[in-house]
């Protein structure tokens, strides 16, 4: 994946001493991209079930790229129709830039219709080809559950999300589905959640709220403990002026034991 | 390239008035052309600051409506020949204003002056979102207090999503700290915030601390914007901050407590 990034151009007006840099850099960096997991090519039922996916999330889904993977969709009559399906896509706002896992013969229809081929490896399959490593048997049972006994004709996967500025009073924010990795600070009257787990590398002054989906297994992991409010899986504690001392401005997880909340420092 | 920078703080009774007279003074006395639009509709105060309220005869929703040329409405300021003033409705609401018209008065006076400054009001409802709506930078005024701290923070995450350049996706507004009533003498008995604490707070760059002082209160009910006052600390705590905005090395000052003189340590009073 690569970026184009546009320099202005100089161009120096005396001939004799013509400086020219280019005007293009071509750069590579990585980025987190929503899969779109196909297992229909039934356009109807697809916007249907996409309908459906994305009522619940509009505006974090709002514009984003998202990458199609063809891998439950091989064997599929009659052939995906990707012009139509890019159509669908940019309907719901969303914005197709690739696909990946398809046959030979559906990339070439995904090239003619203007897609990108990607070769990425989701974090599901780095973490599954490691088990395997370790594992066959175990593998081979993993991969029986893993096959499509879906209902539904779409699976949504989304990476975690990671926000590198402060998040200032009244701002929220939320990872679905994974962790939330917040660099600036949470800031008194700002509320952060997700999913997963929150990890906070700078002061929590706000509220956090980890499990949001209801995960009992969610931690909240902050480098300065002066929250408002914090909760897992809602369960919550709310701190007035109240902060025992030996947490309060410490580096504290904060995780479920049963029903209890508790936050410990981390040394 | 003209700049506009929105004065905001989210709390009212903090300065930005007080600041945007001082500052846009400042620019124009630096040889800058440069004009201040009052986006308090309704509650205008600025032209008083700036002691040209007798001479207020059509405002910024007059031009923005039609009803007059943004020429008749700018007042000329009557001690700088390159400061302009474009006051504000008394009689108006902030419903009056909408972004199209705004952005037409901003484009037109890009053309003709350096540096925009506009005057927000209080708040985060339509005449704040308007009055940031187009800035390129912004003054954020804090007063050494918790609640104005919170609430520059609010207002700092609005600039973020929705000025038009976060909005766009361009490079984001720049955000300049600035702490205003000051008292060194309140922080050193604990009674305020000091600069450490606001600064780990807001997480802005500070720019300038304008140190509390009857000086500022004088010169607004005289309509002499306070960076006139050589006399005043407040006064040259404004002309160190205009100074930074134009992007000079200086100092910050007048934040130790003030030493009492001998005589009066020695009846102390």
């Amino acid at each position: 994946m690569g970026t184009i990034q546009t320099e202005p151009t100089k161009i120096n007006s005396h001939s004799s001493e013509k400086v020219h840099t280019s005007s293009v850099v071509l750069k590579g960096s990585v980025f987190t991209l929503p899969i779109l997991k196909l297992s229909s090519c039934d356009l109807d039922l697809v916007e249907k079930d996409l309908t459906l996916r994305l009522s619940t999330a509009q505006s974090f889904f709002k514009n984003a790229p998202v990458v199609i993977d063809l891998e439950f969709t091989h064997d599929l009559t009659p052939e995906i129709r990707f012009t139509q399906l890019e159509a669908l896509l940019r309907k719901h706002q969303l914005v197709p830039v690739g696909v990946q896992n398809g046959t030979q013969k559906q990339n070439e229809a995904a090239i003619n219709a203007g897609f990108a081929i990607l070769t990425g490896q989701s974090i599901d399959k780095i973490i599954e080809a490691d088990r395997s490593r370790r594992d066959e048997a175990q593998e081979a049972a993993q991969k029986q559950d893993a096959m499509p006994k879906v209902s539904t004709s779409i699976v949504m996967t989304e990476a975690s999300k990671m926000i590198t500025h402060p998040i200032r009073s009244g701002q929220r924010t939320y990872a679905k589905g994974g962790d939330l990795v917040l660099l600036g600070a949470v800031n008194a009257g700002a509320e952060v959640m997700a999913d997963g787990n929150l990890h906070i590398y700078a002061p929590l002054r706000g509220r956090a709220l980890a499990g949001l989906d209801g995960n009992t297994e969610s931690r909240i992991f902050c480098q300065s403990m002066e929250a408002e409010l914090v909760a897992i899986a809602g369960n919550y504690r709310v701190f007035e002026d109240n902060i025992p001392p030996e947490i309060f401005r410490k580096s504290v997880q904060i995780f479920l034991d049963g029903e209890q909340l508790k936050i410990e420092p981390i040394v | 390239m003209a700049k506009v920078i929105v004065v905001t703080s989210g709390k009212g009774g903090v300065g930005k008035t007080t600041t945007s007279a001082s500052v846009s003074t400042g620019f124009a006395k630096r040889g800058h052309k440069t004009v201040v639009i009052d986006f308090d509709v309704g509650l205008r105060n600025l032209d008083l600051i700036m002691g040209c309220e007798r001479r207020v005869v059509y405002d910024f929703v007059n031009v923005i409506q039609g009803e007059a040329t943004l020429k008749q409405a700018l007042i000329k300021d009557k001690r700088l020949a390159n400061l302009e003033i474009l006051p504000a409705s008394q009689t108006r609401d902030k419903e009056a204003l909408t972004l199209e018209g705004v952005e037409k008065v901003i484009n037109q006076l890009r053309e003709t002056h350096e540096y925009i400054i506009c005057d927000s009001p209080a708040g985060i409802e339509t005449g704040a979102i308007m009055a940031l709506y187009f800035a390129d930078e912004a003054i954020v005024v804090t007063n050494p207090e918790v609640s104005s701290v919170r609430d520059s923070d609010r207002i700092l995450g609005i600039l973020q999503s929705k000025s038009k350049r976060a909005i766009a996706g361009q490079e984001p507004v720049k955000e300049h700290l600035l702490i205003t009533r000051y008292s060194p003498t309140r922080v050193q008995e604990g009674e305020m915030l000091s600069i450490e604490d606001i600064q780990e707070l807001l997480g802005i760059p500070l720019m300038g601390v304008i140190p509390e002082s009857t000086s500022v209160l004088q010169a607004s009910n005289a309509g002499v914007p306070v960076i006139h006052d050589d006399m005043s600390i407040s006064g040259l705590a404004y002309q160190d901050f205009v100074a930074r905005l134009l992007g000079e090395d200086v100092p910050l000052r007048f934040l130790d407590p003030e030493k009492k003189s001998f005589l009066k340590r020695l009846f102390g009073t």
